[in-house]
């Protein structure tokens, strides 16, 4: 069977390097775009703030509060006899000033042993003094501050000096504090973020959670430490789901380009297959040397596919990162760990895409009569057609298809949206061979027409190769289908973000503390800036907006308190329809338990208008009747927004986390800027226009889809080069007649255009048929795949230059891969291959 | 009358793992239009070769074959398939007609490649005169052998040209569809003034012809 092996495959192989190695490629472009995806994914999304969990050490239970738990309660928890350990903690942002790093700020109790044993403290010295003063930081070693350095810090809207007393090992950056000081520079005085809880050995976790919420006041939680992590963890999934489905693409497209080369191996290689049939190999056998062929691909593509997968992982990460952070939580990217895992993955999905492939051509090989096959010797390429058949799998599939766009998600997870995506391609690849068939003979007088015997000639080969172009046009309709579907999927969310940004943010200018600006950064200011900057002149209205992060049932969520009045006068904040904007916020502003809920927050927790919700705020349970639900793009996690004085009755802190300044009509905003920062002169605060608020928000919506076409890109790579390698296998197979046509008086130009023909037909059919399933697709990926991970509704939107632009690359793109082929055509010797048979 | 065909001198040697091995050694002939000739020899003998330097797909090693006042191996790219266009047809020993084309438009090719007008009009009156007019629109895998050859002699002679070439044009016929297949190329020489030169086995065939080459071992006897 090896000799065989050696003989009847790999030897072929050999003697067609080109062709071998763009096929190989195909592979290993599409194992390495899901190689560089999971492990750019999990070096960005599993390592947040992990390493700054572990510093207070061990613990199974924390308890939490929105806006923070009483010190208080602290001392009275701590002086209570019970034989657990607790650890007060406060969290924030710190921007190291020289370097405008924005690293986690905690405040810990250091008297306490912790940080010190669990982090592996060096350089520092545990001296009392250095605790007791305020201006005392220990960073970690990552951040390359020296012990006993002064350094400048901003934490919330003030920028002062700190004192390095010691260096820690984690491998995030963080900035550690004493509690006491963290409170004074958090603006946090008398509050903290958890309390976490060291449970005895073995001690029973539900007993003892049951037990401490007893002793908490109400509004106060005690749960699973880490639970917001996980939480955040699972919110990351959805991100990392889509991502994932999308980097699969290149390897469908790839596995349709072997199911072809496996297919061109089985045709050429008929006659031989009745030799060997006739000296007495098995059926199996035949079939397995068929699979085996294709295990080479894979295995080959697979290897190379897991390095090239770990180079691309640097470039993806830095996106991912970027995504990450600006959208869900801010961390630093871990490192790109190459585990046994990925290789594993790597290898096997290489194997198993080649093998999947390569299962239907194989069996027809295995099904090759002997004497059929050597009495007929080498034939064209015309595997028996069952269109009839094709077409019925194709409609079923589309039935299918269509059921299971009507689904719910599972978990969370858009199951059947996936589902819907790849039986809407199973059907496109069904269809079209009836499809090419179709084209094939309407394009035929066309092409002659217009492109004259070249034209008619290509035609017919493709109309000729009906099989084989179908299995072309549908890795190419694929890749492009997969390339209009996001690019509306992303073209309708632009704009989308674009129309709603015209209504939502209509305040002339913008200002936060400088430390702000990342998915869970909300630093505050302090609550005077706001009498400050509505004292300045030309100004005519503020809206002090407070952000909490929440949890609420189990998910994490944003609550905001805006002054409803100033947002009804100047905001033009839309709701779902029938729902009465002005009457909502009339109703918010006379300060009752009255909320509205962002679309994403009414889709994930299903809730709607008219609905109440229990959210624990402080020391109290507040239940909240929804008055409405409106559009918004800012956040997945989905927002619950309150009248600010509704919120101060439950959380009393007056400390916005920004600013929108309205400026009085005839005013300039660019002298009302200055004249701000002038009156809020040694507050580190940053100030946007709206302008630049705007072209700020689409930098980082384009960055966020930038990964998106770059796995486009790579799957549209993938089936070009499988068209220049179908290409040269066809010219290969069809060299006797192209002999034949230079016989017949073509010229070596006639040659090259009928092959250029041939592939600028199959990327008309292509792009055509890839408009139109994109089309479809898109439907998919708008209304089922973006609402079911992430919540939010939009407006379908042609991106047309886009589209214009991106299928004329795809096209030029398709014709150069069609020179060499062409070249090679017009190259062949007429003699040689006209007398070959 | 000046000759339509001449070959001086001419030999064509070609490299065989590195020996090299001489197809046709110093032949000097000269054709006239309107022949019928037959080339007849062994297998080996140099028979296609010297179809394939008559037809300029090839080129002599030593010599010169000239097709009118042209010198083939003098000739760039462009200029040899203008002369297969015009000058030259075609007919092979396995029909070679395109399995994705009608028969009219397998007929019609030479002249659609040529950029001939009324290219159809040409193939349907060739198809006519090899009385193959009425399957016009059929497929060649629709067509009988002899059918499938008559209609690549329709097509080697849809532009007209001077020389025509036929390797082994009844080698996969029977006798009787042979001699059908014959008579047309006896009548293209007659009719249409044509140069016919045919390779053949069959010293039977051969007989039919104005004149007969005898080769043997690339040497004309």
């Amino acid at each position: 069977m090896t000799a065989l092996f050696l003989r009847l495959i790999l030897r072929p192989l050999a003697g067609e390097k080109l062709r071998t190695a763009l096929m190989v490629l195909a592979v290993t472009l599409g194992v390495a775009v899901v190689v560089a995806i999971d492990l750019a994914a999990e070096a960005a999304t599993s390592s947040f703030r992990a390493s700054m969990e572990s510093l207070t050490g061990e613990s199974e239970l924390e308890i939490a509060a929105t806006g923070g738990v009483d010190e208080n309660l602290f001392a009275r928890l701590a002086t209570t006899p019970m034989p657990v350990r607790l650890t007060p903690r406060l969290e924030g942002f710190a921007e190291v000033a020289a370097t405008r790093a924005v690293v986690p700020l905690l405040g810990l109790d250091l008297a306490q042993p912790g940080p010190t044993t669990a982090a592996g403290q060096s350089g520092g010295d545990g001296n009392l003094e250095h605790l007791r003063d305020p201006r005392s930081i220990w960073v970690s070693r990552s951040l390359g501050l020296d012990v006993n350095r002064e350094t400048r810090l901003t934490v919330n809207d003030r920028t002062e000096t700190y004192i390095v007393r010691g260096v820690f090992d984690a491998r995030d950056q963080a900035i550690v504090m004493d509690i006491g000081a963290a409170q004074q520079a958090l603006g946090r005085v008398g509050r903290i973020d958890r309390i976490e809880v060291s449970l005895p050995k073995g001690s029973d976790t539900v007993a003892w959670t049951q037990r401490l919420q007893a002793a908490v006041p109400t509004g106060v939680e005690v749960r699973p430490r880490g639970l917001a992590q996980d939480q955040n963890r699972k919110m990351l999934t959805g991100f990392r789901w889509n991502l994932m489905a999308l980097s699969y693409i290149s390897l469908i497209v790839g596995a349709f380009l072997i199911y072809n080369a496996i297919a061109v191996s089985v045709v050429r290689r008929r006659a031989e297959i009745g030799i060997v049939r006739a000296l007495g190999l098995t059926r199996g056998q035949v079939m397995g040397l068929f699979l085996a062929e294709s295990a080479a691909f894979g295995l080959a593509g697979g290897a190379l596919g897991l390095i090239l997968g770990r180079v691309m992982a640097e470039g993806a990460v830095k996106l991912l990162g970027a995504t990450v952070e600006q959208l869900y939580v801010s961390s630093r990217p871990g490192d790109i760990v190459l585990t046994a895992g990925i290789v594993a993955k790597a290898l096997f999905i290489g194997l198993a895409a080649s093998l999947i492939a390569a299962l239907a051509p194989a069996r027809e090989a295995a099904l090759v009569a002997p004497v059929e096959a050597m009495a007929r010797g080498r034939r064209q390429h015309q595997a028996r057609l069952h269109l009839g058949r094709r077409g019925l799998f194709g409609f079923a599939a589309a039935a299918l298809a269509a059921i299971a766009y009507r689904q719910d998600a599972i978990d969370g997870r858009p199951l059947f949206g996936y589902v819907a995506v790849f039986l809407i391609i199973a059907a496109a690849a069904w269809f079209m061979p009836a499809i090419v068939t179709v084209v094939a003979r309407v394009l035929g007088s066309i092409a002659f027409r217009t492109l004259g015997v070249e034209g008619l000639l290509a035609a017919r080969s493709l109309w000729a190769s009906v099989d084989r172009a179908s299995v072309l046009a549908s890795a190419l309709t694929i890749s492009i289908a997969m390339l209009v579907a996001v690019g509306i999927m992303v073209g309708s969310f632009r704009e989308t973000v674009s129309i709603w940004m015209e209504g939502q943010l209509q305040a002339d200018l913008y200002i936060r503390p400088a430390t702000g600006g990342g998915a869970n950064r909300y630093p505050t200011m302090s609550a005077e800036v706001a009498e400050t900057v509505r004292a300045t002149e030309g100004v005519q209205a503020v809206d002090r907006f407070r952000v909490y992060e929440i949890d609420f049932r189990g998910k994490p969520a944003l609550l905001g308190g805006g002054d409803s009045s100033v947002v009804r006068i100047s905001r033009r904040t839309s709701f779902m329809p029938g729902q009465d904007r002005d009457a909502i916020l009339a109703k918010m502003s006379q300060g009752g338990d009255y909320a509205i809920v962002s679309e994403p927050f009414a889709n994930k927790h299903k809730v709607r208008a008219g609905d109440r919700i229990t959210v624990p705020l402080g020391a109290a349970n507040p239940t909240f009747e929804i008055l409405g639900v409106y559009f918004d793009y800012s956040n997945e996690r989905g927002w619950i927004v309150v009248d600010r004085t509704t919120l101060l009755r439950y959380l009393p802190d007056p400390a916005p986390s920004s600013l929108a300044v309205y400026v009085r009509p005839g005013a300039e905003p660019d002298e009302v800027r200055r004249r701000i920062e002038k009156a809020t002169a040694g507050r580190s605060l940053a100030t946007f226009s709206n302008r630049s608020l705007r072209v700020e928000a689409l930098r980082i919506f384009d960055r966020t889809f930038a990964i998106a076409w770059a796995l486009e890109a790579v799957a549209i790579l993938v089936a070009v080069l499988g068209v220049a390698g179908a290409l040269i296998a066809l010219v290969i197979d069809r060299r006797r007649e192209v002999g034949l046509l230079r016989f017949l008086g073509a010229s070596a130009g006639q040659v090259k255009r009928m092959v250029l023909c041939e592939a600028g037909l199959l990327g008309l059919v292509s792009n055509g048929a890839g408009l139109l399933l994109g089309y479809i697709l898109s439907f998919v990926l708008i209304y089922v795949i973006n609402v079911q991970s992430f919540g939010w509704t939009m407006r379908f939107h042609w991106p047309v230059t886009l589209l214009i632009a991106a299928l004329s690359i795809v096209y030029l793109a398709t014709l150069a891969a069609a020179l060499y082929p062409a070249r090679l055509a017009a190259s062949l010797n007429p003699i040689e291959v006209i007398h070959e048979e | 009358m000046d000759p339509l065909l001449r070959l001086e001198r001419v030999t064509k040697e070609y490299s065989s793992d590195g020996a090299k091995v001489a197809a046709l050694s110093d032949v000097s002939l000269s054709f006239d239009a309107g022949q019928f000739v037959a080339l007849v020899g062994r297998s080996g003998c140099g028979k296609s070769t010297l179809l394939n330097l008559s037809g300029a797909m090839d080129f002599p090693t030593t010599g010169e074959v000239w097709i009118g006042e042209a010198q083939t191996s003098q000739l760039n790219d462009a200029a040899l398939t203008a002369l297969r266009r015009t000058r030259i047809g075609f007919v092979f020993q396995f029909f070679q007609l395109l399995p994705t084309l009608t028969v009219a438009e397998n007929v019609e090719l030479p002249a659609l490649l040529a950029g001939l007008p009324k290219a159809r009009e040409k193939a349907l009156e060739q198809l006519r005169w090899v009385e193959m007019e009425a399957l016009a629109a059929r497929y060649p895998h629709q067509l009988s052998g002899g059918q499938m050859q008559r209609v690549a002699i329709a097509r080697a002679l849809v532009n007209s040209p001077r020389l025509v070439l036929a390797d082994e044009p009844i080698g996969n016929l029977d006798t009787v569809t042979g001699g059908i297949v014959l008579d047309l190329l006896a009548r293209a020489a007659r009719e249409q003034g044509a140069l016919v030169m045919m390779a053949t086995h069959s010293l039977e065939s051969a007989e039919r012809c104005d004149r007969v080459i005898r080769l043997r071992d690339g040497h004309v006897e």
